[in-house]
C-alpha cells in the first residue's frame, strides 16, 4: 500500500464518524451530548497548559514506568519459570490464581501497604499488566521447538548463550501478544489507581468533572485517554514490526505454500 | 534364492574388525522408551565401530530407531544400557567435537537470524576469534556453493537450500564426527543428487568422520564406503557391508556401473529380510557363507 492509502485508510473512518456525529448532534439541546466543536474547543482550553502538566504527563509517567517493569518482570520471571520444571508446576496453580484476582480490589489494599503515593498507583498497574506477559512467557518457553533445542543443545550452546540466542527470540511473538493485551490493561487501571485518594492525574480530573457536572470537560478526558490508548497501539506496531519481522515474512512463507 | 544372490559373482565383504582406537565406538546399545502404554524397545543391541575419516551409511527401514539410534551417539537422549565412545571417552552429553544435521531442516535453522548469523552462531559461542570466525563462516558457506544469499533468512530459501545452510553450519564448526539423519529426505531428486556429491566432496576436503543416516538403499551405496544395515524395530545390526566403488563417485556412471547394481540388489534383499524382523548372528553367518 502506498503511505498517502495508508493515511487515508486511517484517517477516514474516524472523520465519517466525526462528520455523523457533528449532523446527528446539529440540532441536540441534550445537556449531557457534547458536540464536536465545542468537544474540539474544550479539549484544547481544558488540557493544554497547566493541566497537561499537573495531570497528564504525571499519569503518563506512572503508565510509563509501571507497563515498563510489568513487561520487563514478565519477560524475565516468565523465563525462569518456563524453563525449570519443577518451579512451573509449583506455581502454575498460584499464577491462575493471583491472575484471577481483579486488580482494582488490590487498591486499597496496596494504598495501606505502600501509602498513597506514585509507588502505589504504579504497583496497581504492575499487578494488573504483568500476567498477559508473564503467562505468555511461560507457554512459550514451554513450547520451543524441539528440533531447534536439539540443534542448540548439539552445539554446545547453553545457559546465557541459549537464552539470548534462542528462548528469548523464539519466544518473542508470545511476548508481544502479552504485551499487546498489557498495554491496554496498564491504561485502565492507570485511570482506576487515581479515582481512590487521589488529587492529581487523568482519573482523578475525570472523576472529578463528573461529580461536578463539568459534561463538556468529562468528554475532553475520555478522548484524551482515548488519544493515549492509540498513542500506544502506534508504538507497538511500529516497534512489533521491526522486532518480529522475521516472524511476519516466515508466517507469509508459509501461508503461501 | 532373492536375484541379488544370484546375480552376485564376487562375494561381499563382512568389514573387518578395527584394530586401533575407532574414533566412534558403539557397544550393545540398547535404548527402551517408558511410554504410558508400555515399553517400547526402539533398539535393542547395536555394535558397531567407525575409523576416523570413514563414511558410513546406516540404512534401515521406517522406524526401525534409525533416529533414536543417533540421538543415543550424539547424547541428546540417555541410553538405556550400552555403551557410546568418542575417540576412547565415554558420550554423557552432546560431544564438542561433534555435529549433527537434522531431517527437519525446516526447523533446524533460528528463523529469525540471516544464514550467515547462523552458521556463525555455534562458533560465536565458542568464543572464536571474530577474523578467524568470519574465514570460517565464508569458507563453509561457499563449499556449499552459498556465498551469494549470506543475508538472506532461512525461511526465504528453498527446502535444498535451507539444508546446505545446515550443512555449512556443520562445516564451520570443523567437528570431527558429523551425523546426519535422514537430511536429504525431503528434497526433490536433483537436489537430493546434488547434495550427495556436495557431501561426499565435504568429506574428502575436510577429512571428517561422518555417519549417514538414510532409508535410500541408493544412496547409502552411492555415499557410503561402508554400509550398515539395520533389522526392524526391536534393532539389531543386520549386516556390516564394505563398499568397493571407486572413490570418484558421479552420479552417472557409477549409478551404471555393475558392482553398483549387484551392491544395492544386495542391501535391498537384506532390508527385505529385515522387515522380517531381527535376525541372530548365526543366521547372518550362514547367509554370509553362502554368498561365497
Ligand atoms: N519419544 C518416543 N517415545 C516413545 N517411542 C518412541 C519415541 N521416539 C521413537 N519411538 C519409537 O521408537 C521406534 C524407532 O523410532 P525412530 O524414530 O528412532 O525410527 P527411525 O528409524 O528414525 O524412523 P524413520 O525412518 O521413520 O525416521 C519407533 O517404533 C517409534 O515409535
Ligand atoms: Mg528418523
Amino acid at each position: 500500500m502506498s503511505p498517502l492509502k495508508r493515511i487515508a485508510y486511517f484517517v477516514g473512518l474516524p472523520i465519517l464518524l466525526i462528520i455523523v456525529w457533528w449532523a446527528l448532534s446539529f440540532g441536540s439541546t441534550n445537556f449531557f451530548v457534547p458536540k464536536p466543536i465545542e468537544l474540539a474547543q474544550t479539549l484544547w482550553s481544558t488540557w493544554i497548559g497547566d493541566r497537561f502538566f499537573d495531570d497528564v504527563l504525571p499519569s503518563l509517567g506512572r503508565l510509563a514506568v509501571g507497563l515498563f517493569f510489568a513487561i520487563a518482570l514478565g519477560i524475565v520471571l516468565g523465563l525462569l519459570i518456563g524453563s525449570t520444571r519443577w518451579l512451573r508446576n509449583l506455581l502454575e496453580p498460584l499464577l491462575e490464581f493471583f491472575r484471577a484476582i481483579p486488580p482494582p480490589v488490590l487498591v486499597p489494599l496496596l494504598m495501606l501497604l505502600i501509602g498513597i503515593n506514585d509507588g502505589m498507583k504504579v504497583a496497581v498497574i504492575i499487578s494488573g499488566a504483568i500476567w498477559p506477559v508473564l503467562l505468555n512467557t511461560v507457554e512459550g518457553v514451554r513450547a520451543v521447538d524441539s528440533v531447534l533445542n536439539d540443534s542448540c543443545r548439539s552445539y554446545g550452546i547453553a545457559g546465557f548463550a541459549r537464552i539470548r540466542y534462542f528462548v528469548l527470540p523464539a519466544v518473542t511473538p508470545q511476548i508481544m501478544a502479552g504485551v499487546r493485551q498489557s498495554l491496554s490493561i496498564g491504561l485502565i487501571l492507570m485511570v482506576i489507581s487515581e479515582m481512590f485518594a487521589s488529587s492529581s492525574g487523568l482519573g482523578f480530573t475525570i472523576v472529578q468533572f463528573q461529580r461536578n457536572f463539568a459534561i463538556p470537560e468529562m468528554w475532553s478526558g475520555i478522548v484524551v485517554l482515548g488519544l493515549i490508548g492509540l498513542g500506544l497501539a502506534l508504538i507497538f506496531q511500529f516497534v512489533e514490526r521491526r522486532v518480529l519481522h522475521w516472524y511476519h515474512g516466515l508466517k507469509e512463507i508459509t501461508h503461501d505454500s | 534364492m532373492t536375484v541379488s544372490e544370484t546375480t552376485m559373482n564376487q562375494p561381499v565383504q563382512p568389514v573387518q574388525p578395527i584394530q586401533a582406537v575407532p574414533m566412534l565406538s558403539v557397544r550393545g546399545l540398547q535404548k527402551i522408551y517408558k511410554v504410558p502404554g508400555g515399553d517400547v524397545e526402539a533398539v535393542r543391541d547395536l555394535t558397531f565401530d567407525l575409523a576416523e575419516g570413514e563414511l558410513v551409511c546406516l540404512v534401515g527401514p521406517s522406524g526401525s530407531g534409525k533416529t533414536t539410534l543417533l540421538k543415543c551417539i550424539s547424547g541428546l537422549m540417555e541410553q538405556t544400557s550400552g555403551t557410546v565412545e568418542l575417540n576412547g571417552s565415554k558420550v554423557t552429553g552432546p560431544p564438542k567435537s561433534m555435529a549433527v544435521v537434522f531431517q527437519e531442516y525446516g526447523r533446524s535453522l533460528f528463523p529469525w537470524m540471516t544464514v550467515r548469523a547462523n552458521v556463525e552462531l555455534p562458533l560465536k559461542n565458542q568464543k572464536v576469534p571474530k577474523a578467524e570466525r568470519a574465514a570460517l563462516v565464508d569458507a563453509a558457506l561457499k563449499s556449499v556453493g552459498l556465498d551469494h544469499v549470506p543475508k538472506s533468512y532461512p525461511w526465504q530459501l528453498s527446502g535444498g537450500m535451507q539444508q546446505r545452510v545446515a550443512i555449512a553450519r556443520a562445516v564451520a564448526y570443523r567437528p570431527q564426527v558429523l551425523l546426519m539423519d535422514e537430511p536429504f529426505a525431503a528434497v526433490d531428486a536433483q537436489t537430493r543428487a546434488d547434495l550427495e556429491d556436495l557431501i561426499r566432496t565435504i568429506w574428502k576436503q575436510l577429512g571428517v568422520t561422518i555417519l549417514f543416516v538414510t532409508h535410500d538403499i541408493d544412496e547409502s551405496v552411492y555415499l557410503g564406503e561402508r554400509v550398515i544395515v539395520l533389522s526392524s524395530s526391536p534393532t539389531v545390526v543386520q549386516e556390516d557391508l564394505k563398499i568397493d566403488l571407486p572413490a570418484e563417485r558421479d552420479q552417472l556412471n557409477t549409478r551404471a556401473l555393475p558392482r553398483f547394481m549387484e551392491l544395492r540388489s544386495h542391501v535391498y534383499a537384506e532390508i527385505q529380510r529385515a522387515k522380517l524382523g531381527p535376525v541372530t548372528e548365526q543366521i547372518t553367518a550362514q547367509r554370509r557363507a553362502s554368498l561365497r
